[in-house]
């Protein structure tokens, strides 16, 4: 049946009619509905569909007509019902989504956050490069955390950088703290008179951290990425600017670079720089054996990341840097090494390092290497100790679990510690480990307890070795601070707890163990003497 | 790396309140608001959806020796100083050069007869009739199958028609003028809602009503034109904008400005009362007689944006109801078409989905110059057309300014805060976000004759708009990047 209501002098807008006649179309028993004002047209059409015109001719273009086609009176009214209800609901809350959602791209956040000054890229490596030169484009300093941006890109993006004086750092950067503020992998460091450009994430948190703890503090901390001096092409571009800077900046005092050794020719010119910039400078080429000083340089060279923080200080202090192996006395660490080598089996040959932090892991393989000239790691710089399959240690290793091998298709193991714990759980049964050194990376970007996660690996590694007749030492250092917000004391307390000796640096942790495998071998000697 | 380098920023920033925009890991967003850093997070998607050719065309781009940026602010710079303005009414084939008595115009890209839409066949079956080509339906069919009818878009001619978008030589047309760049743009006379040519319809209350449009309206109104003078086009839009239009789907305001400017002119003409009345009420019956005015005011602000050297700035969008047609600046006269879509929208009464002609019409040209959909949070009426309230407007409009070059400080949106309207649509934005120009429009039956079944938004075609960067990556482009990178 059809059946006309007209509302009269009802005026409703035809596209909110429109949408109205298409709900009432979904009431019980109704097979078609109209709900239009009352033109000519309107009129003419429903005419022409077969409704009442008697009903219609009382309709003016002013009032309302509801036309409806459907099975009983019943729904006729349920239908009326419905399009008067539809048409007086109160408007629905806003759906704006595209109003009040983040923004989709780096122009449209800037449209809000117009005071924006820096933009944090973490993508994947073949959108950062892009999105990095957009960044530059609108006026930004970029934080370019990403790794495998091209090389063609990083020259093309900082010399961009360079033209618009505008600080681009990375690509492949972790760590940066600037005007006080932690970005992406840092630590909650004082304020102070250091200055810091860094190529690699973890050498800047190592160092930043142990001019915390040593009392002093940082001003700004700069990630250059790890090709910014190594790259003959890339030149140094982010790591001189940054010199400038931070030769320009009141509150920084002295200047630290720390990065692997450097393209001679970049060397040459990050050394004049230095120089240039007048203030007195450290400056540490990691694994290269520090210049001797001239006595007409500004320039200080230091021989690992701890001397790199301790000389920073000692400059910013204008004290005398009287460098030394332990922070403890040296019958303390004797009695470590005693405690620690006492119960050691035999067949316990082996230095293992399970490292997260890359610069770290560094450290490591350097001073072992030095002090045993058989030490392998993925990150080896003589091809004949570089690990064949960086998931199998053999003989001494070092391993740099942050490695491409390790984090392709899984977070780093500095957010996710579960790539290190299984490493630890597989090599556990090995006999020939004498002693095993690791790094505890805390602070923002950071495991919320790494500590805690990796606990019952140390426990269990230990506890093979004890069951095996042997002892495993373990030595563990913190890189974070007081202030970071993991709670760095609890983080100790938590690998103490597991059997670790807990050192106050890398370095010490890794001359440490250097002292312990020495011992074990001398012993072993002595050993074999008497057994003639 | 020995030139003495600008540090300032740098040892600013050292001293700023840091302000971030996080694109990546949100981990490291939230750590920086934890340290009291002002921090924006950035939903980020891959570019042109990860599309690996485009992106790569988008890089040659980047790289390109041409200035892109500086040519496209030219370009945008060009449209915001347009001045349209109208300033006379006259008939076609005297008026349009290159206009001949055979020569058919129609909407959006070149088409050929055979592949031309229903309405639009209806359209020029409608116009044929009209010049007196033919006699009726089948004549005019075989007619325009012959070969001796020109067809030619409007766009190439300086026009724009609504829908099907028919122009023959005898229609009168009001002609625009840009007047701070001197090119002109012209359009005919909309004929009203119904059964009318640009919606296909060809019957004799059609033809009829296009020959009272030569015989009675044309005069007058050249004649009120001549005693009124130039009317600036650019601030009856910018009136109507603030009273709820958006100059495409929406023209009430617009058309009642109208009628209030020329109305005291028209009865001074001393013309007979009945044929004054008449056309008042011909205007006033009207809601979209002011499109027609909207339209070539568009037209002739991006003509003169054309051909800009290394600008990827949209010049014309346009569909004639089988292709979606895209212009670039930096690209000439190229089409850069794709298949025209279904709109989707709401419909008239006793008019369904299914009675509907795929997109039609040179409309979008109010789009392209940045009105129409791209200002929906100016017309809140119509807001049931994109979702249901003003937030969802104001959305649209909003999500238009990340494909857009400029704000046009003349077109104010009053609920934006009279934020200027997003204008200029830059081609590699489009592609790029992914996000498509929202455009309004008119829903023609897909039968010749029928008129308008509903109104809604339309999805133009992606591919229109990534054929045209991977063109415009071929004409300006650097090498691509495997040839450049030599280690």
């Amino acid at each position: 049946m059809k059946t006309v209501f007209v509302e009269k002098e009802s005026y409703y807008d035809s596209a909110l009619l429109m949408l109205t006649s298409q709900e009432v179309k979904k009431t019980s028993g109704v097979h078609d509905a109209t709900v239009a004002m009352g033109t000519a047209m309107n009129l003419d059409l429903l005419r022409s569909l077969g409704f009442d015109a008697a009903a219609l001719a009382e309709a003016t273009p002013n009032d309302l007509v509801i036309a409806i086609d459907c099975e009983s009176a019943e729904s006729a009214k349920a239908a009326r019902a419905a399009a008067k209800q539809a048409l007086s609901r109160k408007a629905k809350p806003a759906t704006g989504d595209a109003t009040n959602a983040a923004p989709t791209s780096l122009v449209a956040a800037l449209r809000d956050q117009t005071d924006a000054n820096l933009a944090v890229i973490s993508l994947p490596g073949a959108y950062a490069a892009r999105e990095a030169r957009k960044a530059l484009e609108s006026g930004l300093h970029v934080m370019l955390f990403s790794d495998n941006v091209s090389l063609e890109d990083e020259i093309a993006l900082k010399a961009m950088s360079r033209r618009k004086g505008l600080l681009l750092m990375g690509p492949d950067c972790g760590t940066a703290i600037v005007n006080g503020m932690p970005l992406c992998f840092a630590n909650v460091v004082k304020r102070g008179p250091v200055g810091v450009i860094g190529a690699s994430g973890t050498g800047i948190q190592e160092v930043t951290c142990l001019i915390d703890r040593a009392g002093s503090g940082v001003s700004q901390a700069i990630g250059a990425g790890g090709r910014d001096l190594k790259n003959e092409r890339v030149g140094g571009a982010t790591t001189l600017m940054g010199i400038e800077a931070l030769a320009d900046d009141d509150e920084t005092k002295v200047i630290v670079i720390i990065s692997k050794p450097p393209a001679k020719a970049v060397a040459e010119q990050v050394v004049a720089a230095l120089e240039r910039a007048g203030k007195p400078a450290v400056a540490f080429f990691v694994g290269a054996t520090p210049a001797p000083r001239r006595t007409d340089s500004v320039v200080h060279f230091a021989g690992n990341l701890e001397e790199t923080a301790a000389m920073a200080v000692a400059l910013a202090k204008g004290k005398r840097y009287a460098p030394r192996a332990f922070s403890a006395p040296e019958t303390e660490i004797e009695a470590i090494v005693k405690r620690e080598t006492r119960r050691v089996a035999p067949s316990q040959r082996y230095l293992r390092g399970y490292f997260t932090g890359g610069t770290l892991a560094d450290e490591a393989w350097i001073v072992a290497h030095r002090a045993t000239g058989d030490v392998h790691s993925n990150n080896q710089t003589d091809p004949k100790f570089v690990l064949a399959d960086p998931r199998r240690s053999v003989g001494h290793t070092v391993v740099d679990l942050g490695d491409d091998a390790f984090t392709v298709g899984r977070p780093h193991p500095m957010i996710d510690p579960s790539a290190r714990v299984e490493r630890m759980m597989a090599e556990r049964k090995d006999r020939g480990i004498a002693v095993v050194v690791v790094d505890v990376v805390i602070g923002y970007g950071s495991h919320p307890d790494p500590a805690g996660a990796f606990a019952p690996a140390v426990e269990a590694m230990r506890e093979a070795a004890h069951k095996r007749g042997g002892y495993l030492p373990v030595l563990a250092s913190i890189t974070g601070t007081a202030g970071d917000p993991q709670n760095f004391a609890q983080q100790k307390a938590k690998l103490e707890a597991a059997g670790c000796v807990v050192m106050p640096s890398n370095h010490q942790a890794c001359a440490l163990a250097t002292k312990i495998l020495e011992r074990i071998g001398a012993r072993r000697k002595s050993r074999k003497a008497g057994a003639r | 790396m020995t030139e003495q380098s600008r540090v300032e920023p740098v040892t600013a920033l050292f001293k700023s309140r840091l302000s971030v925009v996080n694109l990546g890991l949100a981990s490291f967003a939230d750590n920086l608001a934890a340290v009291g850093a002002e921090v924006v997070q950035v939903d980020w998607r891959p570019p042109a959806g990860g599309d690996e050719v485009v992106l790569a065309a988008l890089d040659r781009i980047a790289n390109s020796e041409i200035d892109v940026e500086a040519a496209n602010k030219k370009a945008v710079d060009i449209l915001l100083a347009a001045k349209p303005t109208l300033i006379d009414i006259g008939v076609a084939g005297e008026v349009i050069p290159g206009m001949t008595p055979t020569t058919v115009l129609h909407s959006g890209p070149p088409v050929t007869w055979e592949r031309m839409c229903g309405p639009m066949k209806g359209g020029v079956i409608g116009g044929l009739i009209y010049e007196g080509l033919a006699k009726d339906r089948a004549e005019a069919e075989a007619l325009a199958g012959s070969g001796r009818i020109t067809f030619a878009p409007c766009h190439a001619y300086g026009a724009v028609g609504p829908m099907a978008g028919i122009v023959t030589a005898k229609m009168p047309v009001w002609i625009f003028e840009n007047v701070a760049f001197g090119n002109r743009a012209y359009s005919t006379v909309n004929e009203g809602l119904g059964k009318v040519l640009r919606y296909g319809a060809f019957s004799d209350e059609v033809i009829e009503r296009l020959r009272w449009i030569e015989a009675e309206l044309y005069p007058v109104m050249k004649k009120a034109l001549k005693r009124h003078g130039p009317i600036d086009m650019k601030g009856v839009i910018a009136q109507a904008l603030q009273m709820g239009d958006e100059g495409h789907n929406r023209n009430r305001a617009g058309t009642s400005l109208i009628i209030r400017e020329l109305a005291p002119t028209l009865v001074q003409l001393g013309e007979p009362v009945e044929r004054i009345v008449r056309i008042l009420e011909f205007l006033n019956a009207n809601d979209h007689f002011f499109l027609n005015l909207s339209m070539p005011s568009c037209k002739c602000a991006l003509d003169a944006a054309r051909n800009v050297k290394g600008s990827s700035m949209i010049v014309a969008m346009a569909r004639n109801g089988t292709d979606f047609g895209v212009q670039i600046s930096g690209l000439g006269d190229r089409w850069f078409t794709g298949p025209a879509s279904m709109v989707e929208g709401l419909y008239l009464p006793g008019y369904s989905a299914k009675d509907a002609a795929p997109d039609i019409g040179d409309s979008v040209i109010t789009e392209t110059a940045g009105i129409g959909g791209f200002c929906m949070a100016a017309a809140p009426a119509i807001v049931k057309f994109v979702g249901g309230s003003p937030q969802d407007a104001i959305a649209y409009t909003t999500r238009m300014y990340e494909i857009t070059l400029a704000e046009n400080a003349a077109y104010q949106i009053p609920a934006l805060d009279f934020r200027g309207s997003p204008t200029g649509v830059d081609v590699r934005k489009v592609v790029e976000t992914g996000i498509l120009p929202v455009v309004n429009t008119g829903i023609a039956h897909k039968e010749p004759g029928v008129g308008m079944v509903g109104a809604g938004l339309v999805k133009p075609p992606r591919n229109c708009f990534r054929d045209a960067v991977l063109a415009f990556a071929e004409a300006y482009g650097a090498a691509p990047a495997s040839s450049r990178s030599n280690p």
